[in-house]
């Protein structure tokens, strides 16, 4: 009997601590497992008994990368429980800020943490020694994304300008218009760099994965729509915890997700796109085209394609969302206090990612759940490392592990966040 | 564009994340700092992301960074590294919650030639990394003197500057 694993003890260039292992014996892979070792952090029970004014701020600490994201769908949660709906150009600033954000975070993955791969490089810093023009194009494109963040959000790091029912301070259209000039070369920059990226190999590699991402009726998903699937699920966000179940497995300190009667399903960018191809607007479905996406992608390697995709898309609304700009009269929706539950889920960089609190009559919060879009993933990086590894079982040992680390790179997982909401349960004796 | 006077005043970047305990140490000495009140630095605060760092840096020619960091060593102990010359000990910067951190960014932007001319950073060792808002005592008690170090820092970077400006004359 013939045993060879690939194991890595601490995966480079992926937010958090984790780890990979693969037992192939025989020729066959007998075990897979993405292991993440990383405490977790009990955010959820933190946020019990605090007020419900305080969610956007305390769940914007829970990442460092993606704070918009909770923040967003803290609001979300919160309006719903109050029974409030923010519209207008309050709602059209929050997609605002969500796409500095989108900016932001895919950039610095494209650039910094996946290109490295596909360019044959251990990171970014030797990259940068043969390929500076891009690496500096990437910054810049990363920065109109911070820039966006900075002036909606208060500031660059853990924004503090978003409140239920909108914001504490609008920007003026002057303000906004400043963005402007910046962002349409930023939106040149996007378009190279979906150029760039198209320019890859990519291993053969296909997958018919269960995708799950927001849809709604005309927008490119943010901050609203339907929780909907490649086969044939359409649920509101209120029944996500209907269908949707998290469970312990003993070597992961994150939750794993699943799609009851299912088994892993795919949340992020690849999904959003094939779900949402329709609602993006013609330019950007036309340079997705000409990177040789067509209207579906199920490689995840081309999953940089699809970001970029996704960061040129961000540029174009950002400007849309500009031009169209009018100074709201009032910075916020007032939304007076009452007991309730309520249900938020809005697409991270990193794909859905869902809230539920429950208040009483005084905004208190009773309980708080909080599902990560890393750890509805968990399965999928397993079951794709799993279908890669017996795809190219001839592969030698360094470009197969290469390959692996490569395929869970894929997902841009974000592990802090992933553990951030281990509940502590009573299987500790 | 970077104005003449940016180019020659020393920066100081206290990094941390004020939620995850010990993490928090370099944005306490930067606050400490700014108590000083002294005009001849400038002091930023920033959350350890490596884009927003070469941002943040690039007009600068003297920079001092201080950021928490674990390599095993006594907690609140403090690491001077001169990384001008040198790459940091990337194990040390793990604490951070960054995959693309302070080590990343500053290799990166050697590898670019963007890195200021002068590099300090002072590391305080932390004990506790989890979610909160309370720092170790020994961390607490260490902000003082790794304030202190950072202003004698100052103080020998300008020297540098004047011995330099007199050679050059």
């Amino acid at each position: 009997m013939k045993t060879r694993t690939v194991k890595v003890d601490y995966l480079a260039r992926v937010e958090g601590e984790g780890g990979l292992y693969v037992k192939i014996r025989d020729g066959s892979v007998t075990d897979v497992k993405l292991k993440i070792f990383e405490p977790p952090r009990f955010f959820e029970a933190f946020l019990r008994g605090r007020d419900y004014r305080e969610t956007p701020d305390i769940t914007a600490r829970i990442c460092g990368i993606c704070p918009v994201a909770y923040q967003m769908s803290a609001v979300h949660a919160m309006e719903y429980a109050l029974g409030v709906k923010v519209e207008g150009q309050l709602r059209a600033l929050r997609r605002l800020l969500y796409c500095g954000e989108w900016i932001e975070s895919h950039t610095l993955h494209i650039y910094m943490l996946h290109a490295p791969d596909f360019l044959g490089y251990p990171d970014a810093i030797q990259m940068a020694k043969d390929h500076s023009a891009a690496v500096q194009r990437g910054l810049q494109l990363k920065k109109a994304g911070n820039e966006i963040v900075s002036l909606l959000g208060g500031r660059e790091i853990h924004p503090i300008n978003v409140r239920v029912g909108g914001f504490y301070k609008t920007p003026s259209k002057r303000e906004l218009m400043a963005l402007a000039e910046r962002l349409k070369w930023a939106r040149d920059a996007a378009l190279e760099t979906v150029r760039w990226v198209a320019g890859f190999s990519f291993p053969d590699f296909r997958v018919d994965y269960l995708l799950v991402a927001l849809r709604h009726p005309s927008e490119y998903p943010f901050n609203e729509g339907h929780i909907v699937s490649n086969r044939g699920l359409d649920i509101s966000v209120k029944s996500y915890e209907d269908y949707f179940v998290e469970e312990h497995v003993e070597y992961s300190s994150a939750l794993h997700s699943f799609l009851k009667g299912q088994e892993a399903y795919l949340a992020g960018p690849l999904a959003r796109f094939n779900l949402n191809f329709d609602r993006l607007p013609a330019p950007v479905q036309q340079a997705a085209r000409e990177a040789g996406l067509n209207e579906t992608c199920r490689n995840p390697f081309q999953s940089i394609i699809v970001r970029s995709v996704e960061v040129l898309y961000a540029c174009e609304e950002a400007l849309r969302i500009i031009s169209e700009y009018e100074e709201p009269e009032s910075a916020a929706v007032e939304a007076p206090v009452r007991a309730g539950t309520g249900f938020g889920c809005t697409e991270a960089p990193r794909g859905l990612l869902y809230h539920r609190y429950r208040i009483d009559e005084d905004g208190t919060i009773l309980d708080a759940k909080i599902v990560p879009p890393t750890s509805q993933n968990q399965k999928s990086i397993e079951a794709d490392l799993r279908r890669f590894v017996s795809q190219h079982i001839d592969l030698p040992d360094d470009a197969m592990q290469w390959q692996c680390e490569q395929a869970v790179r894929n997902y841009d997982p974000c592990i802090s966040c992933s553990t951030h909401f281990l509940k502590l349960t009573a299987d500790r004796v | 564009m970077p104005s003449s006077a940016e180019n020659t005043a020393i920066l100081v970047i206290g990094i941390g994340n004020e939620y995850a305990s010990d993490d928090a140490a370099g944005l306490l000495v930067a606050r400490r700092l700014k108590q000083a009140g002294r005009a001849d630095f400038a002091i930023r605060e920033e959350s350890g992301e490596g884009a927003a760092l070469i941002e943040a840096w690039k007009s600068a020619a003297r920079v001092i960074v201080i950021d928490a960091v674990r390599s095993g060593g006594d907690p609140g102990g403090l690491h001077r590294l001169d990384a001008s010359g040198a790459p940091l000990p990337a194990e040390s910067f793990r604490g951070s919650t960054h995959a693309f951190g302070l080590y990343e960014a500053v290799e990166l932007a050697r590898s670019l030639g963007d890195l200021p001319q002068r590099m300090i950073v002072f590391g305080v060792e932390g004990q506790n990394f989890a979610a909160g808002r309370s720092v170790s005592p020994a961390v607490e008690h260490a902000i003082d003197s790794v304030a202190r170090a950072v202003l004698e820092e100052i103080k020998k970077l300008g020297n540098e500057q004047v011995e330099k400006c007199m050679s050059s004359h």
